[in-house]
């Protein structure tokens, strides 16, 4: 067996070696382009590129474009190694060269948004990260000053509310679909999950307005409504992630509690959970980053209020996401007042969502159940 | 010594069955949510489908003329944003997948889905505040070349926020989830099929197109449905980026644009009233079936997948 499984291992290295391009003038290999020509014709036509843009503003023609610049050099680099590899090593190698460099270029696409959010709101946002912001809210406040703190304490409770409502909820449906479920009824709750998953989050915010309307009439604001639509979002996320937790756990741990004669609901809780625990932690946190950010169910249920709502089951309850928009879209006079509060609030409400995201991965690798191997 | 080879049945303690009791409860708790939020919408919605012009003021005519022009902007916006996110998503995971270094594959996956992390509103703000101004002379530039074609005629929008835009903002923020999943259905593609491929004398190209995305196939389907359910329920980005006038229009640069059903609701939502109300959450409704939909075949895409991968 042994002897049988180190050829192919060999055979594995020779094959990743013969991806690496030959050194150019083997025989076998026909011609190639050096290793070092991609990066000098890339800073080539980056180089040109900017020299190009650089005369067109020095003519006067408009400002100088960077983004200009820098997407003309990306097509200039392109077409350039495309036309010099066909010219040198063929079409299929050129096709080649071509394709890693849209490959690459998507790649790097896709980073510009990113910085270009975290650019903007970090240096739009600390303008009024200061002390205000955070220990008043925007009771009579017409113009300058004023803050946040009651959308903060508004998005605390309303999300501790959806938490509370979600976490016992998803993770005994999880249990029961990894522990219990078989049959119809677990089939029809996962799919059920997945279709749970892609609800809109408006459409949960129409929901949750919809059930309490019935019974309080129309026209109700309350931030436990919030929370109940932030639950239907939060519950098939919560079930999803913990129900991939339990299915790690191996069977070999359950087998040898049921063989000292514990009974099941003891071994789920004192063997099961504890596994997995690290785990169930990092989906949940996860799954509080995900609707800690959402705007729209919350404008539609808990509304909007410039004042301090400490009570979940009366009157508007304001939100950081909601009090972001509200200021952005009701602008009053300064307009920068109410634009300079929507950004650091913008600010506050990404920090937190990050926070959660990097503690939920650090606990997922921090508490990791040692695999023994 | 007579007949016990029937099992015995075990006996249940009281702890074992209040915790599969409440297991259960749980997981039925979820087929009651989703029965209620369908039968709450359609009872709430009952009353606009007969709704005219005097009972509701949203309402120019009756309910059908009214969400018709919305229907036709939440395709259109979503169907857009798909255009534009599905060859860089599939772009993005070939390069983690296959072209970035192995040790930097799983970071470059963690950048990508940071952009996932940003709360929607954010990228609404980002939108107006960077996006808009950013794109507004290549829109001059495109209306100025390229005029010609219907998409990019007509005269421009003075601020940039045209259905082009929100779109982009659509495509950025449906990028993270298509990528995820592309990501997860390359890094599957039998390791054996491309090391046969590359020692044929295949270039890197030529082995993820022979073995990579024939296997992916299935997988860029359902990415590309789950980023079109995204695209289609997302509301703040849109609300806030897209100036809306409510009409069908193709053109893709003016200041004249269809709107979105989930944008629609959450701006006129808070204002409404007495049937208004009704109206807006029909919409939600028609919404709701349609993401319904495009999600169900995804995953009807996906479960015919696993079933036949197991050959691999």
């Amino acid at each position: 067996m042994l002897q049988t499984s180190t050829p192919t291992a060999e055979g594995n290295t020779s094959v990743s070696i013969t991806v690496r391009p030959v050194r150019a003038g083997s025989s076998l290999a026909g011609n190639r382009l050096s290793r070092a020509t991609p990066w000098i014709v890339l800073g080539a036509s980056i180089v040109a590129s900017f020299a190009l843009f650089g005369l067109l503003a020095a003519a006067g023609d408009g400002d100088f474009s960077l983004v200009g610049a820098i997407l003309v050099g990306a097509i200039a680099y392109v077409v350039v190694i495309t036309i010099m590899s066909a010219a040198v090593e063929g079409s299929r190698q050129a096709m080649d060269r071509f394709i890693t460099a849209v490959v690459t270029g998507a790649f790097l696409l896709a980073m510009v948004p990113l910085f270009s959010v975290a650019i903007t709101v970090v240096s739009n946002g600390v303008a009024r990260l200061d002390g205000e912001f955070f220990n008043s809210s925007m009771r009579n406040i017409t113009g300058e000053g004023g803050g946040a703190l009651h959308a903060m304490v508004g998005t605390l409770l309303i999300t501790l509310a959806a938490t509370i409502i979600s976490v016992p909820l998803g993770l005994l449906t999880s249990i029961y679909l990894v522990e219990y479920g078989r049959g119809r009824l677990a089939k029809t709750i996962t799919f059920l999950v997945d279709v749970m998953t892609g609800i809109p989050s408006i459409v949960a915010g129409l929901f949750a307005y919809a059930l309490f309307a019935l019974f309080l009439g129309p026209g109700v604001r309350m931030g436990i409504v919030g929370a109940v639509a932030l639950s239907v979002l939060m519950i098939p996320v919560v079930v999803r992630s913990s129900e991939e937790m339990l299915r790690l756990v191996p069977n070999e741990l359950r087998e040898a509690s049921y063989a000292l004669g514990v009974p099941k609901w003891r071994t789920i809780v004192k063997v099961v959970l504890p596994t997995s625990i690290a785990g169930i932690t990092t989906g949940i946190m996860l799954s509080i980053a995900r609707v800690i950010g959402e705007t729209a169910p919350l404008l539609i249920t808990a509304g909007f209020t410039a004042s301090m709502n400490y009570n979940l089951f009366s009157d508007r309850m304001q939100s950081l996401p909601v009090y972001v928009y509200t200021q952005f879209m009701n602008q009053g006079n300064p307009a920068e007042a109410f634009i300079e509060r929507a950004w650091a609030a913008a600010l506050v409400l990404i920090l937190i969502v990050m926070a959660l995201n990097l503690l939920g991965r650090l606990i997922a690798r921090w508490f990791a159940p040692r695999t023994g191997r | 010594m007579t007949v016990t080879t029937a099992p015995a049945k075990p006996v249940l303690s009281l702890g074992d069955r209040v915790f599969s009791r409440s297991a259960v409860f749980a997981g039925s708790m979820i087929l009651v949510t989703l029965a209620a939020v369908a039968i709450f919408l359609i009872a709430r919605s009952l009353p606009a489908f007969v709704a005219t012009d005097e009972s509701a003021s949203l309402l120019t005519s009756n309910f059908w003329s009214y969400v018709g022009p919305l229907v036709f902007g939440t395709v259109w916006a979503a169907a857009l944003a798909l255009v534009i996110a599905l060859p860089l998503a599939i772009g993005i995971a070939l390069f983690i997948s296959h072209y970035a270094p192995r040790r930097l594959s799983q970071v470059l996956g963690y950048v990508v889905d940071l952009l996932a992390a940003v709360p929607s509103v954010v990228f609404g703000l980002w939108g107006i505040g960077v996006l808009a101004p950013a794109a507004r002379p290549i829109f001059e530039w495109l209306n100025t070349y390229l005029g010609w074609i219907p998409l990019f005629s007509g005269t421009v929008s003075g601020t940039g926020r045209t259905i082009l835009t929100a779109a982009l903002v659509l495509a950025v923020m449906i990028l993270p989830i298509m990528t995820a999943i592309c990501r997860e259905i390359f890094l599957q593609a039998p390791v054996l099929h491309e090391e046969a491929a590359l020692a044929l004398g295949a270039t890197r190209w030529e082995m993820i197109r022979l073995a990579v995305l024939p296997f992916g196939r299935p997988g860029i389907v359902s990415a590309a449905m789950l980023g079109l359910g995204r695209a289609l329920g997302e509301t703040m980005a849109v609300a806030m980026v897209l100036s809306a006038t409510g009409l069908v229009s193709f053109r893709l640069l003016t200041s004249e644009n269809p709107s979105t059903i989930a944008a629609n609701i959450a701006l006129s939502f808070p204002e409404a009233y007495g049937e208004n109300i009704n109206v807006l959450i029909a919409t939600g409704l028609i919404l709701f079936v349609v993401t319904f939909l495009v999600n169900a075949l995804a995953r009807w895409i996906v479960s015919r997948r696993s079933e036949f991968s197991a050959a691999n």
